[in-house]
C-alpha cells in the first residue's frame, strides 16, 4: 500500500511532523514504513506557462519555437515535445530552476535560437513513467484550462507530496484503504479524524426500473449492490485526482474508472462499472460458474471456468469474475454513457480459489482476500456516485438495488485491566486504557476494571483477549514495557547425550584436519541413485520428489550425502582450489513407499570427500598426498574414539573403483563405506583423485550408547610378541590378522601391523607381513609357557590357512 | 709428610685450574688419586708415622683429597657445560624456514553461530529439540493455528511432497511437537536449530534451504515482558553489550502479540546510515506471546499457561555478524569461505 501523505492529510491533521518522523511512529505501532518517496525532491521554479505561440525552429525540423506567457514574464522556449500546440497550459522550467536529478535549467542557444526554459513532461517533473497518463507519457503535459498562468506546478502537480510504503502483515488489511490508515495515523498522533460524507443528490428515476439483483450463493456474496448512474460523460478525472491516483500507484485512464480506482484506495472497498447498454439485460445474477463456461476477461484473455468460481452473469452468461475482474464485453470505453456500478462483498475464501486458478491477481482481489469492512461496501458506492455526479456529470437513479444479508455487527471482547498488566508485565492504569480505546475510535462500556469492547468491524482481526491485548500494548509503546526475566523455578539446560555426541564427533574429525560442509538436502535426478550406502540400497528405498520443484537441480531428497559434497569439490577444483578435506553430518530421507503416505525415516549420515594434497613441506620436499590409508585413518580414529569395533571388509560397490574400497561393519551389520571413488566417476563429475566415506550414524550412536563402558586400567604386565609371515600376494592383511585375534583370544589383548613388503627380499608372488602381538590377562601374569602355547598355536593356523610360513 | 701434602695440593689445585679439557682433566684425576697417583703413594707412607701423628696426617691429608676431588668436579661440570655449549651452538637450525605444515580443519560458519546461540540459552535452561524436516501439514500449519486455506499461509512458500507432506518451512513445528510430547504437564524452555526449505529462487538474499533456530518457553504467569528481558539478553550476548534492542508489532498466526525484534545498527550506533537504511535499527529475529488455540491444541490450557516464542535465520544473523554479503555462499562451500570463519 502506498500512502500518499498529501491525500492523508484530507482526513487527518498530521501537523508539522516529518514524513521520516511519521514514519518510525507507524513502524513502532504497528506497520512496517519499508520506504519513503518523495514525488519530486526539487521543483522550484517550475510555473504554468501558456503557449501564445509555436512555430517551427529555423534551423531545425523536430524542433518547435514558442513564446511563453509565465505569468510575470513571457519566455522563448524551444521544446522538441510532439504534442506541443498554442493554446495550451503547460509546466514551465524557468531559468535557475532545479528538475529531479540535480538537473538546472538555464538559458541556451539551440542551433543559433536562444531558448530560456524548459517546458516539461511529468516524467521530468519526477512521476514515474509507469504511472503516467497514457497520451502523456511521450510528450508534455497539458493542463486542464481552468489553471492559472504563472501558477506554482509543484502544488498543482502534488509534485511537494511524500508516499509512505507500507509493507503490511496479513492481519492489517484495514489499513489497505486511505480511511483505515487515517483511523491509525489519528490514533498514533491523537488526532481527530474527518471523513467524507457520502452526498449524493438523486433523479426521480428509479434505479429498481433498469436492473434486479439475484444472488444464487448467498454464502460466498452475503451483499450485492447495484447502482445506476446515467449520462455520463467520459473524460479525464479531475487534476487532484489524477495525482491522488498516480501517487498511489494507479495509471489514470478516465474519470469513471478512476473513480472506481480512487473509491477503492480510499474506503478500501473494490467497486466495478459495467457499461449498462452493453450489458443487454436487466438483470444481474450472481451464481457459480457453470463447469467448462468462458468469459473473455479485461485483458481480453478467455478463461475457462469451474463451479469454483464465482461470477457475475447477465443472466444468461457471465460479465465479471466476481472480485477479480471484469469482462471485456462490458467494459466502460469512450461510448459510454450509463453505468451499473457494482459494491458487492465476496467472501474471501470466493475470491481466493478464482486467483489461484487463473492467475489474476489484483487491487480488487487482494482487497477481498483479506477482508473488507461490511459496514463500508454502501458507503463506498455512494462516494462513488456522488463523484461521478461532481466529475462525469452523471445522474444517479434513485434507489440502490441491493441484496443484502450481510451481517455488520462488531465482535464483542472483554477485558480486564488486571489481567492486561498480569499478560503484559506492566502497571497500565484503567485512565491509561481508556485513553487508549478513545484513541483508536473503539467503542466500549466500561466497569471499574472491565471492559467490553466493541471492535469496529474495519478491525476483522480483533476477535480475542489477546488481540485486544496488542492493540493496548502497542498503542501503549512496545518500547514502554519492562525489561523483566521470567519468574518460577528454573531448570538446568544441557544437550542430551546424542547431541553432545554430535559436537564431539565434529571435533575430532576438525581436529584431523576435516572441514565442515553443509549441503543441499535436495538434489538432482543425476545424482539421486548415486554413491547410496550398500545397507540403504539394499531396502531399495524410493526417491522422494518434491511435488513442484522450484529447479530440476533441487528435486529430490538426496539418499547419499556424497554427490552434493562432490559438487562442493568440483566447485573449488573449477577455482584452482584443489586441496579438500570435507565432512558432512546431515541426514538422507528413507522411504519404501512408492506414493508416500507417512513422513520418511530421517537418518543421520557422516560423510566425507578427500583430495589433493593433505600437507606439504615443499623445502624439504615433503607431499603427503590424499589416499586410501590416510581417509582410513581417520575413520578408524573416529571409531576408536567412540569405542565401537568397526571392520573394514573389501568390497566391490558401484561408482567406486574396484580395488580400493570397503565396507564398513559393526557386529556383521553393513554401517557405510569407505574407498577411492571410480574414475570413470571421476572424469564424469570433473574430479580429480577423490577418496569419500560414507557412515550411518544412527547404528554408530546406537552402538555407543549401548557399548561405551569403561574398563579398568589393567594391572598386570603385557607382553609383546612379534612375528612375520610370508603370505602370497593375494592374501589381506586384514584377515590375517582377524586369524590372529580369534585363534590368540583371550590372552592376545591387541594385534598391530608393523610392516609390510613386497620385492628385493621376499620371494616372486609373495609378501612379508610383520605382526605385533601384545599378551595380556586381566586377572594374573602370563606365564612364559602359556603365551608359547598360544603363540604356537596361532603359527600353525596362519600357516595352514593361507599357506604361510615364518620368515626367518 | 704435612709439607709434602700441602705441596701436592697446591700442584694439583694449580693443573686442574690450568688445563681446559675433559681427557687432561682425567688424567690429572689419576695422576694424584688414582691407584698410582702421588696422594695415594703418599698415604701409602703414613704406616711409617707414630700412633700420634698418625690422625693428625691422616686428616690433612683427607682435607687434600677432598679439596682435589672439589676442584676435578667443578672443572669437570664447566668442562662439559662449555662441551655441550659447543655441541648446541653446532645444532643451530634456520628458524626462519616455514614449519611443518599440519592441516587445519573447522566448523561450517552456521555450526558456529548455532552452538553459540545453543551455549547462550542453555545456560539460561533451556533444552535443545530437534524435529523432522519431512513435516506434516498439520505440524507445519494448522497446529500453530494456519489452517487449511489460511491468508498467512501464503508467506511461505511451501515445498510439498503430497497434499498432506511438506518440507517444513519453520522450525516452529518442533514447538506443537514438543508441548504435545509434554502433554501440558509441565513448562517448556526449548530452543531448537534446523534446517528449513521455501519454493524461493536462490539468489543473493533468498535461499530455498536455510537455517532457523526457534526458541519456545512456556509456564505459569509468562509475560511478555520476559519476552523483552530473555530477547535484549540474547542480543547483547550475542551482538556486544552495546547494543539495544526494539520491539515493534507485527503478525504471526501462532503468536498473539506478535513482534519483530530490531537492534541498533552496530556502523552508525543508530544515526541512520546505508547499513540500516537510514533507519537505525536492523531486523533480527520475530516474536511474540504464544497464541492461546496454539497452546490449546498442544494440550496447554491457556487459561493457565502462557509463553512466548521466537524464531530467527541463522544465516542472517551470520550476514549480519560477519558482514556476509550472498547467502548462498553458506551452501557453496568455497574453502577460502569456510577458511575464513572456521574460527568465528
Ligand atoms: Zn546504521
Amino acid at each position: 500500500m502506498l500512502v500518499s501523505l498529501n491525500w492523508l492529510k484530507n482526513y487527518v491533521d498530521i501537523g508539522m511532523i516529518s514524513p521520516e518522523e511519521l514514519a518510525e511512529k507507524i513502524t513502532k505501532s504497528g506497520i512496517e514504513v519499508d520506504g519513503i518517496e518523495y514525488i519530486a525532491e526539487k521543483s522550484e521554479n517550475v510555473v504554468v506557462g501558456y503557449v501564445e505561440s509555436c512555430e517551427k525552429h529555423p534551423n531545425a525540423d523536430k524542433l518547435n519555437l514558442c513564446q511563453v506567457d509565465v505569468g510575470d514574464d513571457k519566455l522563448q522556449i524551444i521544446c522538441g515535445a510532439p504534442n506541443i500546440a498554442q493554446g495550451q497550459k503547460v509546466a514551465v522550467a524557468k531559468p535557475g530552476a532545479v528538475l529531479p536529478g540535480n538537473f538546472k535549467i538555464k538559458k541556451v542557444k539551440l542551433r543559433g535560437v536562444e531558448s530560456n526554459g524548459m517546458i516539461c513532461s511529468l516524467k521530468e517533473l519526477g512521476v514515474e513513467e509507469k504511472y503516467v497518463p497514457k497520451d502523456a507519457v511521450d510528450g508534455i503535459f497539458v493542463f486542464p484550462d481552468n489553471v492559472t498562468i504563472g501558477g506554482n506546478v509543484e502544488a498543482l502537480l502534488n509534485l511537494n507530496d511524500a508516499v509512505l510504503e507500507f509493507d503490511l502483515t496479513p492481519n492489517r488489511a484495514d489499513a489497505l484503504s486511505m480511511h483505515g490508515v487515517a483511523y491509525e495515523v489519528a490514533a498514533i498522533l491523537n488526532q481527530p479524524i474527518q471523513l467524507p460524507e457520502e452526498a449524493v443528490e438523486v433523479s426521480d428515476e428509479d434505479a429498481n426500473s433498469y436492473v434486479s439483483v439475484e444472488v444464487e450463493d448467498k454464502d460466498l456474496n452475503p451483499y450485492y449492490g447495484a447502482f445506476i448512474i446515467k449520462d455520463l460523460e467520459i473524460k479525464p478525472s479531475p487534476l487532484w485526482m489524477c495525482n491522488y491516483l498516480m501517487a498511489a500507484g494507479i495509471r489514470p485512464i478516465n474519470n469513471v474508472v478512476d473513480i472506481t480506482n480512487y473509491v477503492l484506495l480510499e474506503y478500501g472497498q473494490p467497486l466495478h462499472a459495467f457499461d449498462y447498454d452493453r450489458l443487454q439485460s436487466e438483470k444481474i445474477v450472481v451464481r457459480r460458474a457453470k463447469q467448462g463456461e468462458t468469459l473473455v476477461t479485461l485483458d481480453d484473455q478467455e478463461r475457462t471456468l469451474s463451479e469454483d468460481h464465482l461470477v457475475i452473469t447477465n443472466g444468461l452468461e457471465p460479465v465479471a469474475l466476481a472480485g477479480v475482474m471484469g469482462g471485456a464485453g462490458t467494459e466502460v470505453n469512450e461510448t459510454t454513457t450509463t453505468v451499473l456500478l457494482e459494491a458487492a462483498y465476496f467472501v474471501s475464501s470466493a475470491v481466493r480459489k478464482t486467483v489461484k486458478d487463473t492467475g489474476l491477481r489484483s487491487e480488487s482481489s487482494t482487497r477481498f482476500e483479506k477482508g473488507i469492512d461490511p459496514n463500508r461496501v454502501k458507503k463506498a458506492g455512494l462516494r462513488a456516485c456522488q463523484l461521478l455526479q461532481q466529475y462525469a456529470g452523471g445522474k444517479v437513479l434513485a434507489n440502490t438495488v441491493e441484496f443484502d444479508e450481510l451481517d455488520r455487527s462488531e465482535k464483542v471482547v472483554e477485558i480486564n485491566t488486571t489481567e492486561i498488566n498480569k499478560r503484559l508485565g506492566t502497571e497500565i492504569t484503567i485512565a491509561e486504557i481508556i485513553d487508549i480505546l478513545n484513541k483508536l475510535r473503539f467503542n466500549f462500556e466500561q466497569n471499574n476494571e472491565d471492559f467490553t469492547v466493541y471492535a469496529p468491524t474495519r478491525r476483522g482481526d480483533i476477535t480475542i483477549f489477546e488481540d485486544m491485548l496488542e492493540e493496548v500494548a502497542r498503542i501503549y509503546g512496545y518500547d514502554n514495557l519492562p525489561y523483566t526475566l521470567p519468574v518460577g523455578a528454573s531448570q538446568a539446560g544441557a544437550l542430551t547425550e546424542r547431541q553432545q555426541l554430535k559436537r564431539d564427533i565434529k571435533n575430532y574429525l576438525q581436529g584431523t584436519g576435516l572441514m565442515e560442509t553443509i549441503t543441499y538436502s535436495l538434489t538432482n535426478e543425476k545424482n539421486i541413485g548415486k554413491l547410496i550406502s550398500p545397507e540403504v540400497q539394499e531396502n531399495n528405498p524410493e526417491p522422494i520428489a518434491l511435488a513442484m520443484p522450484m529447479t530440476e537441480d533441487h528435486k529430490y531428497l538426496r539418499l547419499s550425502l556424497l554427490p552434493e559434497l562432490l559438487g562442493t569439490l568440483g566447485y573449488n577444483q573449477a577455482r584452482n582450489q584443489s586441496n579438500l578435506a570435507y565432512y558432512e553430518l546431515g541426514p538422507i530421507y528413507i522411504t519404501h513407499e512408492k506414493t508416500l503416505t507417512k513422513q520418511p525415516d530421517e537418518s543421520l549420515r557422516l560423510a566425507g570427500a578427500l583430495s589433493g594434497t593433505w600437507t606439504e613441506q615443499p623445502w624439504q620436499q615433503e607431499k603427503k598426498e590424499v589416499d586410501f590409508y590416510l581417509t582410513k585413518g581417520i575413520l578408524e580414529g573416529l571409531f576408536d574414539f567412540l569405542q565401537i569395533p568397526v571392520l573394514f571388509k573389501q568390497a566391490k560397490l558401484p561408482d567406486m573403483h574396484p580395488g580400493r574400497c570397503a565396507t564398513l561393519t559393526l557386529h556383521d551389520e553393513v554401517i557405510g563405506f569407505i574407498g577411492q571413488l571410480h574414475p570413470i566417476l571421476e572424469k564424469n563429475m570433473d574430479l580429480k583423485e577423490t577418496f569419500v566415506f560414507d557412515v550411518n550414524m544412527e547404528k554408530v550412536f546406537a552402538a555407543y550408547s549401548n557399548e561405551s563402558t569403561y574398563s579398568q586400567i589393567p594391572k598386570y604386565p603385557s607382553i609383546a610378541r612379534d612375528i612375520a609371515f610370508i603370505l602370497d600376494e593375494e592374501v589381506l592383511a586384514g584377515d590375517v590378522k582377524a586369524t590372529i585375534e580369534e585363534t590368540g583370544a583371550p590372552l592376545v589383548k591387541k594385534v598391530d601391523i608393523f610392516d609390510v613388503y613386497q620385492g628385493e627380499n621376499a620371494p616372486d608372488g609373495k609378501k612379508s607381513i610383520a605382526y605385533s602381538l601384545l599378551y595380556q590377562h586381566p586377572e594374573k601374569t602370563l606365564k612364559d609357557d602359556e603365551i608359547e602355547e598360544s603363540f604356537n598355536e596361532i603359527i600353525e593356523t596362519v600357516n595352514s590357512k593361507y599357506g604361510a610360513y615364518v620368515r626367518s | 709428610m704435612k709439607e709434602q701434602l700441602e705441596a701436592i695440593q697446591s700442584e694439583a689445585l694449580e693443573k686442574i685450574d690450568g688445563t681446559n679439557n675433559v681427557k687432561e682433566l682425567q688424567e690429572i684425576k689419576v695422576a694424584y688419586l688414582g691407584k698410582k697417583g702421588s696422594l695415594t703413594g703418599v698415604l701409602r707412607g703414613m704406616g711409617k708415622l707414630s700412633k700420634e701423628e698418625r690422625p693428625v696426617v691422616g686428616e690433612i691429608a683427607n682435607k687434600v683429597r677432598e679439596a682435589i676431588t672439589d676442584a676435578l668436579e667443578q672443572k669437570s661440570e664447566i668442562l662439559e657445560q662449555e662441551a655441550m655449549e659447543k655441541q648446541l651452538e653446532a645444532e643451530a637450525i634456520d628458524i626462519t624456514l616455514p614449519g611443518r605444515q599440519v592441516k587445519v580443519g573447522g566448523p561450517h560458519l552456521l555450526t558456529s553461530i548455532v552452538e553459540e546461540i545453543e551455549d547462550l540459552f542453555i545456560g539460561m535452561g533451556f533444552e535443545v529439540r530437534e524435529g523432522p524436516e519431512v513435516e506434516t501439514d498439520y505440524y507445519n500449519f494448522e497446529a500453530l493455528n494456519l489452517p487449511k486455506g489460511h491468508p498467512a499461509r501464503d508467506m511461505q512458500d511451501t515445498f510439498y511432497l503430497t497434499n498432506e507432506l511438506l518440507m517444513r518451512t519453520h522450525t516452529s513445528p518442533v514447538q506443537a511437537r514438543t508441548m504435545r510430547e509434554f502433554d501440558g504437564g509441565k513448562p517448556v524452555r526449548m530452543i531448537c536449530p534446523g534446517k528449513v526449505y521455501r519454493r524461493d529462487t536462490d539468489d543473493a538474499t533468498h535461499s530455498h534451504q536455510f537455517t532457523q533456530i526457534e526458541g519456545l518457553f512456556v509456564d505459569e504467569n509468562v509475560r511478555m515482558s520476559d519476552l523483552k528481558g530473555i530477547l535484549d539478553t540474547f542480543a547483547k550476548k550475542m551482538f556486544g553489550q552495546e547494543r539495544k534492542i526494539r520491539l515493534r508489532p507485527s503478525y504471526f498466526p501462532f503468536t498473539e502479540p506478535s513482534v519483530e525484534m530490531d537492534i541498533s545498527c552496530k556502523v552508525c550506533g543508530g544515526d541512520g546510515c546505508s547499513v540500516c537504511k537510514g533507519s537505525g535499527w536492523i531486523e533480527i529475529l520475530g516474536a511474540g506471546m504464544v497464541h492461546p488455540n496454539v497452546l490449546e491444541m498442544a494440550g496447554y490450557d491457556p487459561e493457565k499457561y502462557s509463553g512466548f516464542a521466537f524464531g530467527m535465520g541463522t544465516e542472517r544473523i551470520a550476514m549480519l555478524k560477519y558482514g556476509v554479503n550472498d547467502i548462498r555462499q553458506f551452501y557453496t562451500n568455497d574453502i577460502r569461505f569456510l577458511k575464513q570463519y572456521h574460527n568465528a
